[in-house]
């Protein structure tokens, strides 16, 4: 198996007149957490949107794992191994934690529709095992005491955490998370970023995510790209990104001081 | 009290077979967010189908199952040529969408199987039963029976298996729903489905009762008082609403049809879905938006 497990090659990708992302190459190291960083509106999201299928750009290629993206769709993204969250919690909130856990297994159902509509053996034995899979993540994040609460009633921060388990559990080779940290206070957001440092560790999980929050970008990606107005304007390690002089500038607008924060 | 007891019972099977009809909208409402226009002519298109099949002498099992086998080919095909094409477009847009389809269904079947009005005779005697010096008619017994056993059936489909936990994650948001793997068009094939052979129940047990013919779509109006009662996206709801409309129905005619000079089944339960709406508008079992602020 290659070290890279995405490698994105001059991909463009525009709405009617409005160019998104523009002529954008990078690629992601298998095992790396990469942060897409960049002022609203630079494409982070559009970028996020291409990776899981639901936007097909109109040009460039885009090689995952190995194989090319062709006519990639958000369904064939999942099950090709690509988890993700999204920006404003996209959780089922009438159900129980639990059973949002479960249905992020979807993609790892084997048995067939007859099969489950009648309850056949296999179709039981496998729900078997993706309850106690959904529960064996549920105990990895913490959440286990609330595997019977609507997810509605919850907090916003555990919310974040049980959508995070949702994309989790089907063993993604490669998580999109899109502002993971977003509308948290600062004890959630150091709570998250460590989580998400640790599955990074231990389930040596590749992780492309967006985050404002650059104090804890830099202090969490390996790799960080930074974006703006559909161009690529720095690609490195965290380090390197902090005293760019043209990430100062079209980012924060300020002096280096602010990026040393 | 007898008169009280058999006009009760008589409307709470009636309520039963409304029931029936308005599960067809449930499911759809649920998993593709639309009011679906064309049930009343799928309803009426499976049992015109079945008359059909049944007038050229096939035996009934294998004319239900040949109506079921076109019912599940039909939702297939709304799927991929209506459904999929319009993914993500406004619920106004897919309302449309259906009003099509409704004119479409019932043109096709009144154009292929003709438009006159069928007896249609399933075998159930219609003989009153009398239980005390209450009656009770054979025929509504058998058919809130099957109704029971339909809805008992379904309720164990969706909520006892993982497909019922997939479709209500489609229901809820799609998109996170396609991010996890689930197969929102196989989802809408099978609820298509499943409320097309939920109509061609309802279908065959109306047009036992009124003959078939186009008038039978319009049994479909009912069901929407019957929604608005009990809530567009319960199932549960749909047979509570379906009895309320039945029972109310039933007992306003008897006691209160005298006063107002009759005809008040015609407009009973519109009357009682408005005051529904006034004061209870997400209806009984209805699933109220929740809000944090």
């Amino acid at each position: 198996m290659s070290d890279t497990i995405l490698e994105l090659t001059d991909v463009t990708l525009a709405f009617k007149g409005l160019t998104a992302i523009n002529g954008l190459s990078f690629s992601v190291r298998r095992g790396e957490i990469c942060a897409l960083i960049g002022p609203n509106g630079a494409g982070k999201s559009s970028l996020l949107n291409i990776l899981n299928g639901v936007y097909r750009p109109q040009s460039g290629t885009i090689v995952f794992e190995g194989e090319r993206f062709h006519r990639m769709e958000p369904l064939k993204a999942a099950r090709r191994g690509i988890g993700r969250s999204f920006q404003n919690n996209a959780l089922f909130s009438g159900m129980s934690v639990l059973d949002n856990v479960i249905v992020g297994l979807s993609r790892r159902a084997r048995a067939s529709l007859v099969e489950e509509a009648l309850r056949l053996p296999r179709a039981r034995a496998q729900e078997a095992a993706f309850r106690e899979r959904a529960r064996a993540v549920l105990r990895l994040l913490d959440l286990e005491s609330r595997a019977g609460t609507a997810v509605g009633t919850l907090p916003y921060g555990i919310q974040k955490k049980v959508e995070l388990a949702r994309a989790l559990v089907a063993e993604p080779s490669l998580l999109l998370l899109d502002e993971p940290l977003a509308g948290m206070n600062a004890r959630e957001k150091d709570e998250i970023a460590a989580l998400i440092e640790r599955l990074n560790r231990e389930l040596a999980l590749t992780i492309v995510l967006i985050e404002h929050d650059l104090g804890i970008v830099l202090r969490l990606a390996h790799h960080v790209v930074v974006l703006d107005y559909g161009r690529k304007l720095a690609d490195g390690p965290p380090d390197s990104i902090r005293n760019d002089p043209d990430v100062i500038a079209a980012y924060i607008g300020a002096g280096p001081a602010a990026l040393a924060a | 009290m007898s008169l009280f007891l058999e006009t009760l019972i008589g409307g709470v099977l009636a309520g039963t077979l409304y029931a029936l009809v308005a599960i067809g909208f449930v499911l759809i409402y649920k998993a593709s967010g639309v009011f679906n226009y064309a049930q009343g002519s799928l309803l009426l298109f499976g049992a015109l189908t079945f008359v059909s099949l049944k007038e050229t002498g096939v035996p009934i099992a294998a004319a239900l199952a040949v109506t079921a086998g076109l019912l599940i080919v039909t939702a297939v095909a709304i799927e991929r040529f209506l459904l999929r094409p319009l993914t993500n477009r406004g619920p106004l847009t897919l309302f449309m969408a259906t009003l099509g389809l409704s004119y479409l269904v019932e043109g096709v079947a009144q154009g292929l199987m003709g438009s006159r009005v069928r007896a249609l005779d399933l075998g159930i005697e219609d003989l009153p039963l009398f239980l005390g010096d209450i009656m009770i008619s054979r025929f509504d017994l058998v058919a809130a029976g099957v109704a029971v056993v339909l809805v008992v059936a379904l309720a164990l489909l969706f909520h006892r298996t993982r497909i019922g936990i997939q479709l209500r994650g489609v229901a809820d948001d799609t998109r996170a729903a396609l991010s996890l793997g689930i197969d929102i068009h196989r989802i809408w094939q099978i609820v298509w489905a499943v409320a097309g052979l939920v109509g061609l129940v309802a279908g065959l047990l109306w047009g036992a009762r009124q003959g078939v013919q186009f008038s039978l779509s319009l049994v479909v109006l009912k069901a929407l008082p019957v929604l608005i009662i009990g809530g567009f996206t319960s199932i549960a709801g749909a047979i509570v609403g379906g009895i309320v409309v039945g029972a109310g129905e039933s007992l306003a005619e008897t006691y209160v049809g005298p006063f107002l000079g009759g005809g008040i089944t015609s407009w009973f339960a519109y009357g009682l879905a408005l005051a529904f709406l006034l004061v209870r508008p997400a209806g009984l079992l209805g699933e109220r938006p929740i809000e944090r602020v």
